[in-house]
């Protein structure tokens, strides 16, 4: 890709006095991209946000959007777009006068202002809602006018904190679609943050997981999710089944051992995760890959499998989800689609759990 | 029922409170129907009802002359505290500089030092500077008064106000000095008038720095009345005081609904 | 090619480290030089002047605080002072106290009226609140009229020019200082307490003496001091209510002062008492007060 990203992350570092928000980041955002930066409160995703934005300082490191270096440049001359999770409307501007406010910092003409300031009402389709005043419309409505206003003067930049984190589920699904819709009409490269993985997963082309101020795993929905790199990106995407215990690699293999178990895992995954012998370690089984087979099922080299007992079984229409308990009391869910299903399960049954060995994730476990 | 055992307990305290808002209240309004009088004493009920006190009132020279006076006294004490007091309140509130609280305890104080000590102060050191007896002395002293009614409550509005706004201006290509006078400014504006109007009163109402600060020649109308009210007990006074507490009710009244007009974040 | 050049911040923007000064800080300034100026300064010139021969202070630089209290006629005026200020605090808190109580426990629109009466006595000039007193304390005022014409009395009695006057009046003017703090810590205090009080057994007036009145103890402080420290400081109301034994040590720093200049010194050095007096017991209050109580905070966000 011979195309200069549009946005650059270069050991961005923020400290507070004692405490580090931001602990070098590293980041390039390609022209046109949907990037999300996921993560728990307190990860660094709003900082970081804050910062290209322009609002927070950086304590070291270098931003670049479009290849310019924003070190010396205040919020003002930016030239990036910002989206408030309150979304900070003028409260005593009409939705029209918000929207235009941004025309009229970079001096436009009238009629100009005029015609811009239509197109993105109706882009956000609130043409006939320009002479309200932002306490007169709902949530929804407010955070489109928030989205018209800061696209209006095309930024080269979007930029958006939580933005649908004020709304109700249904209001927020409807406007994620919204959001991406009308991003991808104007052609713009939107960083997006929030808290909720679902919300990242629709919306993104690659995301970037933050955990105490770095971004642990960067990748699209399928990497983070089929391949995660640690057991914090594994347990924040998706649903999944973890088995705890130690690493070791013997002369017959590379096995996960715990009490009196021992899961075959890869060796390769070992390496590239960085696990020693004898070292803790996780493995990562996604509801989906799980098997669920009679206990005296016998199984090849291919496959690994723990016995457990059934507690529920929920159906949800096109899938269905059973609920089970390991022998240490520990918890497993395995989803079926409702196709596939063979047999009937009754709480209470004693099953065998099966897996490819190549469909577990094997990681490092920091808490073992 | 959860309540009743407090019934006699509350009728109790009902009869308190009333008896509390009249204590309050009624003193001052009876000087009302009595400036109506007709009569060369101040009676209640009044014998016979008459303006000739009201018309005493705008043609007597020593009267009108301390209306011009106080009016003007309490417009330049209302704009110049208006200004440094919103200035003030934006450091205080948004500032950070060694000796904050300091900085906030002398702002507060002409409210607690006793108000005689202020204005024998200001005396001394005005009639050294020749501003007592005019308009500039009392401005200069009635101001320090002020100023910290406006802060406070242009501070309030500081503090409720959502600083986002300031961040989305400035995002969307908005400097700090456009900033402030497009959001900011209007925004606060609810607690900018407010202030403003507290300070019109407090400068208008201002009796013990006004003795001090002014002469036989120039005085504001709460001196005219501490004058004759020590002397002469003459109806004039109760009308004098009627038309300043009509006047009073409607400032009051207007900074409540100004108060009200803040703009919803 | 990305740069790696590590960056470091301009100062002025945000220091990191060391004085922590932003732009806003001098916007304050103005406002703060301006009361130095014409504030600060006449105290202190007042403070000075009660020295006698400043700037040249000979042996008996404070010969006027000695003159002052060598009279026991000013020792009079002091105690009666503490005295009227003292009652008037109590008068203030007896019926503030129930008012303030009224107010938290009746429905929001009722107390916001409530609210409202207390804040009315603001809406008229102190003078003239003072001028309605002595219109209705007269001997030929209100009260002796109807008590004359009533034939519960034969002659008038004297309301004006004593102490009993001065302190209604005085009392009408701060009863407002006196509820608002009180109100504002009642406030806060849960419901939730003294329900659980009745819950484990304890009478409406015990759940009302252990709990309740000592969770708003700090609003009693507060409004209570403020009372007191305002009431020392009175003038106009005790000049026109009170006898001249009821001179309070306002109308005497004001008498001396007005004499002329043979007396500014003690007048002076009578204005420092007062001020060293209210500035030591606001200095005692504030162990005990938080300045939010009855002031509202510093900062943003609260």
């Amino acid at each position: 890709m011979t195309d200069r990203p549009a946005l650059v992350l270069r050991s961005l570092v923020k400290r507070f006095g004692d405490a580090t928000a931001v602990d070098g980041v590293d980041l390039d955002v390609r022209k046109g991209e949907f990037l999300t930066l996921l993560g728990p409160s307190g990860s660094g995703k709003t900082t970081t946000l804050r910062m290209i934005a322009g609002f927070t300082v950086q304590t070291s490191g270098t931003i670049e959007v479009d290849g310019r270096d924003m070190s010396r440049v205040p919020p003002y001359e930016r030239e990036v777009g910002m989206v408030f999770q309150n979304y900070a409307l003028f409260p005593h501007m009409t939705a029209a006068q918000n929207v235009a406010f941004p025309l009229q910092m970079r001096r436009f003409g009238r009629s100009e202002i005029k015609r811009k300031v239509a197109d993105a009402l109706a882009l956000v389709k609130l043409e006939t809602f320009g002479e309200r005043y932002p306490r007169q419309l709902s949530g929804g409505q407010q955070q489109r006018i928030a989205l018209a206003r800061a696209i209006v003067f095309e930024p080269r930049l979007l930029l958006m904190d939580e933005p649908l984190g004020a709304l109700d589920k249904k209001l927020r699904e409807a406007l994620q679609l919204e959001i991406l819709r009308i991003s991808r009409q104007v052609g713009a490269t939107v960083v997006y943050v929030t808290h909720d993985q679902e919300e990242a997963l629709v919306m993104s082309d690659r995301i970037a997981i933050f955990n105490h101020g770095t971004i642990e795993q960067l990748g699209d929905g399928e990497d983070l999710y089929d391949r995660p790199v640690s057991l914090f990106v594994a347990d924040f995407i998706g649903e999944s089944n973890i088995l705890r215990g130690r690493f070791e690699r013997t002369a017959d293999g590379a096995w996960l051992v715990r009490a009196e178990w021992r899961w075959r895992v890869s060796a390769r995954q070992a390496d590239r995760h960085g696990l020693a012998h004898d070292s803790a370690a996780a493995l990562v089984v996604r509801p989906e890959r799980l098997r669920i087979e009679a206990v005296e099922t016998g199984l090849d080299a291919q496959w690994n499998s723990v016995e457990a007992a059934v507690t529920e079984v929920l159906y949800l229409g096109s899938s269905r989800k059973v609920e089970l308990v390991l022998p240490d009391d520990r918890s497993a869910v395995v989803r079926q689609p409702i196709g596939e299903l063979d047999g009937d399960l009754h709480a209470g049954q004693r099953v065998r759990l099966a897996w490819r060995v190549d469909e577990a994730v094997l990681v490092a476990d920091p808490n073992g | 029922m959860a309540d009743s055992w407090r019934q006699p307990r509350r009728l109790l305290l009902l009869a308190i409170g009333s008896l509390t808002v009249f204590f309050l209240v009624a003193p001052t309004l009876v000087i009302v129907p009595m400036s109506f009088t007709a009569s060369q004493s101040l009676t209640f009920p009044p014998e016979g009802l008459s303006l000739r006190w009201y018309t005493k009132m705008v043609t007597d020279p020593q009267w009108t002359g301390g209306f011009a006076n106080s009016a003007v006294v309490a417009v330049l004490t209302m704009l110049l505290s208006t200004v440094l007091g919103t200035l003030a309140a934006l450091g205080i509130v948004r500032g950070r500089f060694p000796g904050k609280s300091g900085a906030y305890a002398l702002i507060l104080s002409p409210l607690i030092v006793p108000v005689i000590i202020i204005a024998i102060g200001m005396f001394s050191l005005y009639v050294r500077w020749k501003v007592t007896g005019s308009a500039a002395g009392l401005v200069l002293g009635h101001t320090a008064l002020a100023v910290p009614f406006v802060i406070v409550n242009v501070g309030t509005s500081l503090r409720t106000m959502d600083r986002n706004l300031e961040l989305a201006a400035m995002n969307l290509g908005a400097n700090p000095s456009r900033t402030f006078f497009r959001i900011t400014l209007p925004i606060i504006l609810p607690g900018v008038v407010a202030g403003a109007l507290f300070a019109f009163l407090t400068s208008w109402d201002e009796v013990v720095v006004a003795i001090f600060l002014t002469t036989t020649r120039f005085r504001t109308l709460p001196v005219e009345m501490w004058e004759q009210v020590r002397q002469v007990v003459d109806p004039t006074v109760a009308a004098v005081s009627t038309t300043l507490l009509a006047i009073t009710t409607t400032l009051l009244l207007l900074i409540l609904v100004v108060r009200r007009q803040t703009p919803v974040r | 090619m990305i740069l790696l050049r590590p960056f470091t911040p301009r100062s002025g923007r945000r220091p990191s480290v060391g004085l922590s000064i932003n732009r806003w800080a001098f916007l304050a300034l103005p406002a703060i030089a301006y009361l130095l100026v014409f504030f600060l300064v006449p105290l202190i010139v007042v403070s000075l002047r009660s020295v006698t021969e400043f700037p040249k202070p000979t042996s008996d630089a404070l010969s006027n605080y000695a003159r002052f209290f060598a009279a026991e006629a000013n020792l009079r005026v002091l105690a009666n002072t503490f005295w009227v200020a003292a009652i008037s605090t109590i008068a203030c808190l007896a019926i503030g106290y129930p008012y303030a109580y009224l107010m938290n426990i009746v429905r929001p629109r009722i107390a916001g009226l409530l609210l409202i009466a207390v804040l009315i006595p603001f809406w008229s000039s102190l003078l003239v609140r003072t001028y309605a007193w002595q219109v209705i304390l007269r001997d030929t005022g209100i009260v002796n009229s109807f008590l004359l014409d009533a034939g519960v009395i034969d002659e008038p009695i004297p309301l004006i020019r004593t102490t009993l006057g001065v302190i209604l009046g005085m009392s009408q003017i701060l009863l407002p200082f006196m509820v608002l703090p009180i109100y504002t810590v009642m406030r806060r205090i849960d419901p939730e307490y003294t329900k659980a009080a009745a819950n484990l057994g304890a009478p409406p007036l015990s759940a009302f003496l252990r709990v309740f009145l000592p969770l708003s103890s700090p609003g009693v402080l507060a409004g209570a001091l403020l009372v007191f420290v305002l009431a020392l400081g009175f003038y106009i109301t005790p000049a026109l209510l009170g006898g001249p034994k009821d001179t309070m040590i306002s109308q005497f720093i004001a008498n001396a002062v007005q004499r002329g200049n043979l007396d500014w010194g003690i007048g002076s050095a009578m204005a420092v008492v007062l001020m060293g007096l209210t500035l030591a017991i606001l200095f005692v209050a504030s162990r005990f007060v938080r300045p939010q109580d009855v002031f509202g905070s510093l900062d943003e966000g609260s």
